[in-house]
C-alpha cells in the first residue's frame, strides 16, 4: 500500500495539476476584481466573495489531496452504488430542496448549501464509463446503445424538473463519449443535419424551408441518377407549372404571392411531379429520398410546436437574440450585450487589474459566476482572453492524450467524460459572453464564483489524474 | 490494445481546436477590429440615460386643452463616480440645507455606489439653468429631464385623477416601471395609463472624468427613442365642468351629468374637490397629507364611492315596474290622507290635492300612491310568493344598472347595494316580513345603496325611453380604443319604451306645471327648454335631509341627463333642483339667464354655516 501511494505522486500527471491551479488562482484574482471598489478593499475580506472563494479552494485542495489517496479501483467498484444514491438524491432535492433562482436545486443543512446536480456528472461519468467497458458492450448494439443513454440522461431529465436547463444541457456533452467509444458515424451526422434543420426553421419562414427541402431532394435525386435526359424532362415541367401558376395568381388570385414566393412554390411543385413521375418508373433511391423528405419535413414542423410550446418565454428569446431575430438591447440581450461592451472596452492589453468599470455589477449581472469572462476581457485585454482560451485548450488536449494513453476502456471512458464536460462547459460560457450561442446559466470551470462548482469541478479533475496516476496498474 | 474508434480523437481534438480559433476570432474581432466597443483610457464610462416620454395631453369635449406637459429637472447622482466637488457651492445652486444634501448622498451611497440615484426631484427651470453652466463642477453629478402635469383649467380633478410615483406593487405587476417612475394613480391617468404613458426609451452616452458627456456611445445605435403617448380626448365639458364645481363650492355632495345617446359622462363634480395642481411635483406629498386628513374628504370621489338612499326619485323607477307588471295603469288614481295607512303603519305624505293618477302622483311626490303602487307590485298574485316577487322587483332595479359597476373606464367605482328577498330573511325570517315590511322602498328609503352615477345613468335610461349605454368617460384616444363595442353597447332595461309616457309626462309636469297645481320642482324649470326632472329627499341619519334632483331635457331628444346630491341640503327642490337645471341651462345655452338662482346657490354656504351665523 505504501509503495502503491507514493507510486501515485510520482505518475501524477503535474502538468494537469498545474494548469488546475493556475486556473483557479486566475478565477478567484477575477472574483475579487468583480467586486472591487472603493468600499471593497481586503481581498481577504471573507464576507466579500472572493475572501468565500478562498475558502472554497483551501476546501478544494484538501478534497483533491484525499481523492488522490484513494485506492483507484473503488470508482470501478463503487460507480453503481454511487450512481443509485445520487438519483436519489435528485429526486429527494425536488421533495425537501430549498429554491434560490427559481430552480429546487439546493440542500441546505445549517450554514451548507449543496447542489447535488453538481456531483450528479462526476458519478453519470463514472456509471457510463463502467457501463460502456463492460464485456460485450458495443454502442452498434441498439440495446446497449439505449442503456448507455438512459444512464446519461435519467439524471438530466430529473434536473430538467428542478428546472435546471444550463445543467440539463451538460449531459448532451456526453454524447462525445459515445462518439469515441464507436456510436455509428450516421447516429451523428443525423444528430447534425437536425441541429442545423432547427435552426433555419426559426430563421426562415416554413414554406420556405419545406419548399427547399423538395428542392434539395430533387437535386440530390439528379446528382444520383445523373441522366441528361432526366434533366431535362425536369426543365420542361418546371416551365409548364412555372407558367400555369402564373396565369393562375394573374387571373384568379390578383397577384396576392409575391414573386419569391411564387417561384419557390413552382420550383416544389415541379420537383414533386417530377419525383412522382420517376417513381412511377420504380427509380431506385427514390424511396429512401421520399422518406428522409417526410421526416425532414415533419421535424421542421415538430421544431415550431417545441419552440413555441415548450421553451419558455425567455428561452425563446435568447435562442432568438443569439440568432439575431430579435434586437432588445435592454431586455433579454441585456446582459450579453453588456458582456460585449465589456469585453469589447478592453482592447489589446486591457484597462488592467482592478481597474475595469463596465464589468462592476451595476453592468453586468452575474459578474462573478457566469460572466467572469467579462473581467478579464475588460481588465485583461485581448491578450488576456487568448492567454485564458489557451489555457483551457491546453488543459482540454492533455486530458486527451492522458484518456488516451488510458489501458483500461473504464479509464479512457472516463477521461473523456471529464473532457466532454469541460469542454462544454467551456465553450457554452465564453460562447454566451461573446454572443456566440444563447445565454445558458453554467459556470466557468475553476474561474466562476461558487463552492458547489468548484468542487465538483474538482472531484470530476481529480478522479480522473488519480485514475491516470494508476494506469501502470491495470495491465 | 489498438481500438477500431482510435482516429476518432482526431476529430474529437479537430473540433476544440476549430472553437477556440472561433473564440478567439471572435474576440480578436470585438477587443482590436470593432474599435467602437473600445472605450479610452481614461475611465470613461457609458451612461444609461432614460427618454421619458411625454405623457398624453387630455382635451374636453369641445377639443379644449385641459391637461399638458413641463418640464422638470432631477438631479441624479452615481456615487461611484463622484470625486471632490465643492458642497456649499451645489448647495447654494440648488437652495437647499448642506445637511439635507448629505443625508441625501449618503442614501444614495447606501442604495448602490453604482447605480443612479436621485438627489434632488423636480428643480424648477430657472434653477437648471444656473446649474446647467456649473455642471461641470460636479463629476457623478446629471440632470434627468423629465415632464410634469400641467393644467390650463385647474378643474376635474376626481375625472383626470393624479399621477405619482410608482410603487413596489406597481413595478412587480409590470416590469416596464423602474423605481421613480411616474404611474396614473387614478381616474383617466389611471385607467388610461398604458396609453397615456407612452413608451420610454434610453439613450447610452460616453461621458469622461470631468462629467462631460462626450457624444452619443457608438453613434446611438443602441439607442430606443422614446414614443411620446397617446392624447386623449375626454367626454367631459371643461366649462360645464368649471361652472358645475363653482356651483357646488361650500356644499358637500356631487353632479354627474350624462349624454343619454351615448352615454358619455358631461360632467361629474364631487364636493369638497381639490385642485388638481396641488398634487402635481415636489409640493404634491405635501399636500396629499393634508387633503387625506381633512375632515370633510376631499379625496374622496362620491360621485362613484359614496351611496345614498335616491329618496323620491326612485317613484320613478317603481311607477315604470308597476306599468310592466301591469298593477299599474297611467290612469289608476289612489287616494291620499296625509300619507299611506297600514295596519298600523303610516308612511306620512304632505298636503296635496287628492286622489291623483300617475303623472300627477309623479308631479307632485306622493307618498301614499307610490306606496300603493310598490304593494300592489309585490303582492299581485303574479309570484308565488313574497321572496319571487321582491326579485323580480330587483331585476327591473338591476336592469337599470343598479347594484354594480356602470362606468366603463372610471376607476375605484363603488356597486351600490340594492337587496336581495334573502336578505331580509335573515333579519326576519323566511316568513317574517311582507310587502308592507319593505314599504320605504317604495319611496326610495330603506336598505338601498345608490351612487350618484348610478342615479344618473338611470335618468338617462328614463331619458332614452328605456336603454342606456355604459357611463364613460373617454371620447377618443390617438391609436384607438380596445374594446370599443363596449362603448357602443346598448343596455335594454326591462321595461317596454311606452310605458315611460306617464313617467315622462309626470316629470315634466313637476318641473313645467302651473302655480298652485303642486309641481315640486317649478324652481327647475327653463324658458324655451323642457325641463322633465324629479326631486328627492332622503332622509339620513346624519342630520338633515339630502337633497336630491334628477333631470333630462329637452323633453324630446334629450341631451343631457343629471343626478344631483346636496349632503344635508334638504328638500330636493331647495339646492340639487336649482343647481341642475343651472347646469342644463348652462349646457344646451352656454349661458345662464337666471343669476338670481344663481347669486343663491354660489352664496350658499352649507359646510361653513354654522360658523358664519
Amino acid at each position: 500500500m505504501v509503495s502503491r501511494r507514493n507510486n501515485v505522486f510520482a505518475n501524477l500527471d503535474w502538468l494537469v495539476v498545474i494548469l488546475y491551479l493556475v486556473l483557479i488562482s486566475v478565477g478567484v484574482m477575477n472574483i475579487f476584481s468583480a467586486e472591487y471598489n472603493e468600499t471593497t478593499k481586503n481581498f481577504f475580506d471573507f464576507s466579500l466573495r472572493s475572501g468565500k472563494q478562498m475558502i472554497w479552494i483551501g476546501a478544494a485542495l484538501i478534497l483533491a489531496l484525499l481523492l488522490l489517496i484513494i485506492d483507484s479501483r473503488f470508482y470501478l467498484y463503487f460507480a453503481t452504488p454511487l450512481y443509485v444514491i445520487i438519483i436519489l438524491a435528485l429526486i429527494a432535492v425536488l421533495v425537501v430542496g430549498v429554491e434560490i433562482n427559481g430552480a429546487k436545486s439546493w440542500f441546505v443543512i445549517g450554514p451548507v448549501r449543496i447542489q447535488p446536480s453538481e456531483f450528479a456528472k462526476v458519478v453519470t461519468g463514472l456509471m457510463l464509463a463502467k457501463y460502456l467497458s463492460g464485456p460485450n458492450i458495443k454502442l452498434q448494439n441498439i440495446k446497449n446503445l439505449i442503456i448507455a443513454g438512459v444512464i446519461i440522461f435519467m439524471p438530466a431529465l430529473i434536473i430538467l424538473l428542478q428546472p435546471d436547463t444550463g445543467s440539463t444541457l451538460v449531459y448532451f456533452s456526453l454524447i462525445i463519449v459515445l462518439y469515441r467509444e464507436g456510436l455509428p458515424g450516421i447516429l451523428v451526422a443525423i444528430g447534425i443535419a437536425l441541429t442545423v434543420l432547427f435552426i433555419i426553421t426559426l430563421l426562415f419562414d416554413k414554406l420556405i424551408i419545406v419548399a427547399s427541402l423538395i428542392f434539395l431532394a430533387f437535386l440530390i435525386y439528379f446528382f444520383l441518377e445523373k441522366k441528361k435526359k432526366n434533366f431535362f424532362i425536369g426543365l420542361g415541367i418546371f416551365l409548364v407549372s412555372g407558367i400555369l401558376f402564373w396565369g393562375a395568381n394573374k387571373l384568379f388570385l390578383d397577384n396576392k404571392i409575391n414573386i419569391y414566393l411564387s417561384l419557390l412554390l413552382v420550383i416544389s411543385f415541379s420537383c414533386l411531379i417530377y419525383i412522382i413521375l420517376s417513381f412511377a418508373k420504380k427509380i431506385k433511391y427514390i424511396v429512401l429520398i421520399l422518406a428522409i423528405l417526410a421526416g425532414a419535413i415533419g421535424f421542421t414542423y415538430s421544431v415550431n410546436y417545441f419552440f413555441y410550446n415548450i421553451l419558455e418565454d425567455h428561452q425563446q428569446k435568447r435562442i432568438n437574440v443569439v440568432l439575431g431575430i430579435e434586437s432588445d438591447p435592454l431586455g433579454s440581450g441585456y446582459n450579453v450585450n453588456q458582456s460585449k461592451i465589456a469585453i469589447g472596452s478592453g482592447g489589446f492589453s486591457g484597462k488592467g487589474y482592478l481597474r475595469g468599470t463596465q464589468t462592476k455589477f451595476n453592468f453586468v449581472p452575474e459578474q462573478s459566476t457566469d460572466f467572469i469572462f467579462c473581467t478579464v476581457g475588460e481588465e485583461w485585454g485581448f491578450i488576456g482572453t487568448t492567454i485564458m482560451i489557451l489555457l483551457f485548450v491546453f488543459l482540454l488536449l492533455r486530458l486527451l492524450m492522458l484518456a488516451e494513453r488510458q489501458r483500461t476502456p473504464f479509464s479512457r471512458i472516463y477521461g473523456y467524460s471529464v473532457f466532454s464536460i469541460f469542454l462544454f462547459h467551456f465553450t457554452i460560457n465564453i460562447g454566451m459572453t461573446i454572443g456566440l450561442v444563447p445565454v445558458i446559466g453554467i459556470p466557468l470551470p475553476f474561474i466562476s464564483y461558487g463552492g458547489s462548482s468548484l468542487w465538483a469541478f474538482t472531484i470530476l479533475l481529480f478522479i480522473f489524474i488519480r485514475l491516470d496516476a494508476s494506469r501502470s496498474e491495470f495491465l | 490494445m489498438k481500438n477500431q474508434f482510435e482516429n476518432r480523437k482526431l476529430a474529437i481534438g479537430g473540433v476544440l481546436i476549430l472553437l477556440a480559433l472561433i473564440f478567439i476570432a471572435k474576440l480578436f474581432y470585438l477587443q482590436i477590429i470593432n474599435t467602437s466597443y473600445r472605450l479610452s483610457a481614461e475611465n470613461n464610462v457609458i451612461r444609461y440615460v432614460p427618454q421619458f416620454p411625454a405623457r398624453g395631453l387630455i382635451f374636453d369635449r369641445n377639443g379644449k386643452l385641459v391637461v399638458h406637459n413641463e418640464a422638470a429637472y432631477d438631479l441624479m447622482v452615481i456615487p461611484s463616480q463622484l470625486s471632490e466637488f465643492d458642497t456649499l457651492d451645489l448647495c447654494d445652486i440648488l437652495t437647499i440645507e448642506k445637511e439635507d444634501f448629505l443625508i441625501s448622498l449618503k442614501t444614495a451611497r447606501a442604495y448602490s455606489p453604482y447605480r443612479p440615484s436621485t438627489i434632488i426631484k423636480q428643480i424648477n427651470p430657472e434653477t437648471y439653468a444656473k446649474l446647467q453652466e456649473k455642471m461641470y463642477r460636479f463629476p457623478g453629478f446629471y440632470v434627468h429631464t423629465r415632464t410634469l402635469r400641467k393644467y390650463s383649467y385647474n378643474i376635474a380633478s376626481h375625472l383626470l385623477g393624479y399621477v405619482g410615483e410608482v410603487s413596489e406593487k406597481d413595478i412587480k405587476k409590470d416590469p416596464y416601471y423602474k423605481l421613480g417612475d411616474y404611474i396614473g394613480k387614478s381616474g383617466i391617468e389611471k385607467s388610461y395609463e398604458t396609453e397615456l404613458r407612452g413608451k420610454k426609451g434610453v439613450k447610452m452616452y460616453l461621458v469622461d472624468v470631468h462629467n462631460r458627456i462626450k457624444g452619443p456611445y457608438q453613434s446611438g445605435r443602441h439607442d430606443s427613442d422614446p414614443i411620446v403617448g397617446s392624447n386623449l380626448t375626454a367626454t367631459f365639458d371643461a366649462d360645464l365642468q368649471t361652472y358645475g364645481e363653482q356651483l357646488m363650492q361650500n356644499k358637500v355632495g356631487s353632479i354627474v351629468a350624462i349624454e343619454p345617446a351615448t352615454g358619455e359622462i358631461l360632467s361629474l363634480v364631487s364636493a369638497p374637490s381639490y385642485k388638481p395642481s396641488l398634487l402635481v411635483g415636489r409640493i404634491r406629498s405635501k399636500n396629499y397629507l393634508a387633503l387625506a386628513r381633512d375632515t370633510l374628504k376631499p379625496l374622496f370621489n362620491r360621485a362613484l364611492m359614496a351611496s345614498y338612499p335616491p329618496g323620491s326619485t326612485f317613484k320613478t323607477i317603481n311607477g315604470l315596474i308597476g306599468l310592466q307588471e301591469r298593477t299599474l295603469y297611467p290612469s289608476t288614481t289612489y287616494g291620499c290622507t296625509m300619507g299611506y295607512h297600514s295596519r298600523g303603519l303610516t308612511v306620512g305624505c304632505h298636503s296635496h290635492r287628492s286622489p291623483l293618477n300617475l303623472p300627477s302622483a309623479v308631479q307632485i311626490s306622493c307618498n301614499a300612491y307610490f306606496c300603493n303602487v310598490f304593494r300592489n307590485i309585490l303582492d299581485s298574485g303574479k309570484y308565488t310568493d313574497i321572496h319571487e316577487s321582491f326579485d323580480s322587483w330587483r331585476n327591473y332595479l338591476i336592469s337599470f344598472g343598479f347594484g354594480q359597476k356602470i362606468s366603463l373606464d372610471l376607476p375605484n367605482e363603488l356597486k351600490g347595494f340594492v337587496p336581495k328577498s334573502s336578505y331580509y330573511d335573515r333579519y326576519y325570517g323566511k316568513k317574517g316580513w311582507s310587502s308592507l315590511t319593505v314599504i320605504s322602498l317604495a319611496i326610495g328609503q330603506g336598505e338601498l345603496g345608490i351612487t350618484p352615477i348610478q342615479l344618473a345613468n338611470m335618468t338617462a335610461a328614463i331619458a332614452n325611453r328605456g336603454h342606456y349605454f355604459s357611463p364613460h368617460i373617454m371620447k377618443e384616444i390617438a391609436g384607438g380604443n380596445d374594446n370599443k363595442e363596449m362603448f357602443i353597447k346598448k343596455h335594454n332595461t326591462a321595461i317596454d319604451s311606452i310605458n315611460f309616457i306617464p313617467i315622462i309626462s309626470g316629470m315634466e309636469m313637476a318641473v313645467n306645471g302651473q302655480p298652485g297645481s303642486g309641481s315640486t320642482a317649478r324652481i327647475a324649470k327653463i324658458d324655451s327648454i323642457i325641463v322633465c326632472g324629479k326631486t328627492g329627499t332622503a332622509q339620513n341619519p346624519h342630520g338633515e335631509d339630502h337633497s336630491i334632483f334628477i333631470a333630462f331635457a329637452p323633453k324630446d331628444n334629450p341631451k343631457i341627463a343629471i343626478a344631483v346630491f346636496v349632503e344635508n341640503g334638504g328638500f330636493g327642490a331647495r339646492y340639487a333642483a336649482p343647481i341642475a337645471s343651472l347646469m342644463i341651462e348652462k349646457y344646451l345655452k352656454g349661458k345662464t339667464k337666471r343669476k338670481w338662482i344663481e347669486d343663491y346657490i354660489l352664496k350658499t354656504d352649507l359646510i361653513h354655516g354654522e360658523q358664519k351665523k
